[in-house]
């Protein structure tokens, strides 16, 4: 069985599907230098993998990156300090949380992206209209999440908790909160992925900031090969983003 | 959701249970009325926060006219397309990643991760292909919903029934008998659930590159009054344009029969 597990066929699907991406990527040269489709539109593939370094040289992308990841942090910090004690005033307050539930569902479906001409008008072209909208974007599901995962604490906490004769604020800092902290995670993540969407797709659209901008900009500019060079750099930090986070969140459960 | 709050939160709900609809009107109420105070105070910016009453005769005003339903008309034909292109090939794709294991294993993860980046960024690049017509938006929103509706697809076709397609298989049904008897109707409420986040998803998708660069839709005439500073007029666009997008989930989720889960 374990032999089974780690024979090279477990990996054969893996590998046929980094050769499909590796042929899409040769048949798009060939068909560029055979002249069948228009360099002025699609870039060699080579050009885009050899304008990397001049990105990281003349256009620094690192420090773009690190605006957005900067950005991307405040506004985690103002997801969570916002987020947890909603979800858990909402949780405290059954009457409340019946009342606005669905409200916050619909909210986390609504494009709410769409309001970023209000708040552009409201704090300017700045990185504040950015954070909010990355903020906003991440609320209803970190808020859902944090009255998810205090509902689910076992019966057995809190009955140890009551024994202890426990008041309510001690029963959630000692005992509800780290139980649905792998819950609340969870939340966290989500929101995170959809600040992260909302907070490079507003620098791109309002021409401001780190790695969004650098994508505008290079359009502007006609630097084609630069312009795919850095939308495949985003789509890369923002797979290893998930990725990582995903198998944090697995992590998480085990040890929970 | 076996709660610890079970009993506890059942009891407080029976005590509080005629709260819940005075709750929301009480917030709605506050809300509103933090708005027009906010509004009446002059603490902010002329014209930022409108007062209620300008809003709602800006809605009336932008409801009345013939402008904004020929832009609507863009706009939903554009996400219409949209959803018929992404919709079609997603689905496809879906079915072929669903229908082979080794397919699936091979190339699903590429289209899991691609799922949550930020789509609008490839707008340059549909610019190029498609032109600064109402192609590069359809584009846009065929993108954007094309990932949600695949994935949907694909784990549809994983959770069919076997027993149905051997009840399909001993009748000696066809092809096309097996997909139009077995597999559509087993597989419509999760595509349908992934149609209507694919909706919402293309909306958004479309409507963003209308305010990057566009002479039509709703997402222009958002931008046309962001830069005449129209805020009344954008408060009612917005109004408008969530009641749009609530609408087309309400239309698209009745049609989904509301018999899945999440």
């Amino acid at each position: 069985m374990r032999a089974a597990a780690i024979s090279p066929a477990r990996f054969l699907p893996a590998l046929f599907g980094l050769f499909c991406l590796f042929c899409a990527v040769a048949v798009v040269e060939g068909l560029l230098r055979a002249g069948l489709l228009n360099r002025f539109i699609v870039p060699l593939p080579t050009e885009v993998a050899g304008s990397f370094g001049r990105l990281f040289g003349e256009e620094h992308l690192l420090a773009r990156f690190l605006t957005t990841v900067q950005e991307t942090f405040y506004a985690m910090a103002i997801l969570a300090l916002i987020g947890v004690p909603v979800g858990t005033l909402l949780y405290q307050v059954p009457v409340l949380r019946k009342a606005t539930e669905t409200w916050i569902s619909a909210l986390a479906s609504a494009p709410i992206v769409l309001m970023y001409p209000l708040f552009l008008v409201i704090f300017g072209r700045s990185a504040a209209t950015i954070i909010v909208m990355g903020v906003i974007a991440g609320l209803p599901p970190l808020i859902l999440k944090t009255i998810e995962g205090l509902s689910g604490t076992r019966q057995s906490l809190i009955n140890v908790g009551r024994s202890f004769r426990l008041t309510r604020a001690q029963m959630l800092t000692k005992i509800m909160l780290p139980a649905a902290l792998p819950t609340i995670f969870v939340g966290l993540r989500l929101g995170l992925i959809f600040a992260l969407i909302n907070i490079v797709g507003v620098e791109f659209l309002i021409n401001f900031g780190g790695l969004g901008q650098l994508i505008n900009d290079l359009a502007e500019r006609y630097d084609m090969p630069g312009m795919y060079a850095t939308i495949v750099f985003v789509i890369l930090v923002s797979v290893l983003f998930f990725f990582v986070t995903e198998r944090l969140e697995r992590w998480l459960r085990r040890m929970a | 959701m076996a709660s610890a709050d079970g009993m506890k939160g059942r009891a407080r709900a029976a005590g509080a249970g005629i709260g819940v609809m005075q709750v929301r009107i009480v917030l709605l109420v506050s809300l509103l009325a933090a708005w027009e105070i906010m509004a009446r105070s002059g603490l902010l910016y002329r014209d930022v926060v409108p007062p209620l009453e300008t809003i709602g005769w800006a809605l009336v005003v932008l409801l009345s006219s013939q402008a904004f339903y020929w832009n609507l008309g863009v706009t939903i034909a554009e996400v219409l397309a949209a959803l018929a292109i992404g919709g079609s090939v997603g689905f496809m794709t879906g079915v072929l990643l669903g229908g082979s294991r080794f397919f699936g294993r091979a190339l699903e993860p590429y289209i899991y991760y691609l799922g949550p980046t930020p789509k609008i960024i490839f707008f340059p690049i549909m610019i190029m292909w498609f032109g600064v017509g109402p192609g590069s938006k359809i584009a846009m929103g065929a993108v954007s919903c094309f990932f949600p509706i695949a994935l949907s697809a694909a784990a549809s076709m994983r959770q069919i029934d076997t027993v149905l397609i051997r009840v399909g298989r001993s009748f000696r049904a066809n092809g096309w008998q097996m997909a139009m008897k077995i597999y559509l109707p087993a597989m419509r409420p999760s595509v349908m659930n992934g149609i209507r986040l694919g909706l919402g998803i293309a909306i958004i998708g479309t409507l963003l590159a209308e305010t990057k660069l566009s002479n039509r839709g709703i997402g222009y005439l958002i931008m046309q009054a962001y830069s005449i500073f129209d805020m009344p007029r954008m408060y009612a666009l917005l109004i408008t344009l969530f009641a749009f997008a609530i609408g087309a989930n309400a239309i698209v989720g009745r049609f989904g029969g509301h018999t899945t889960g999440k």
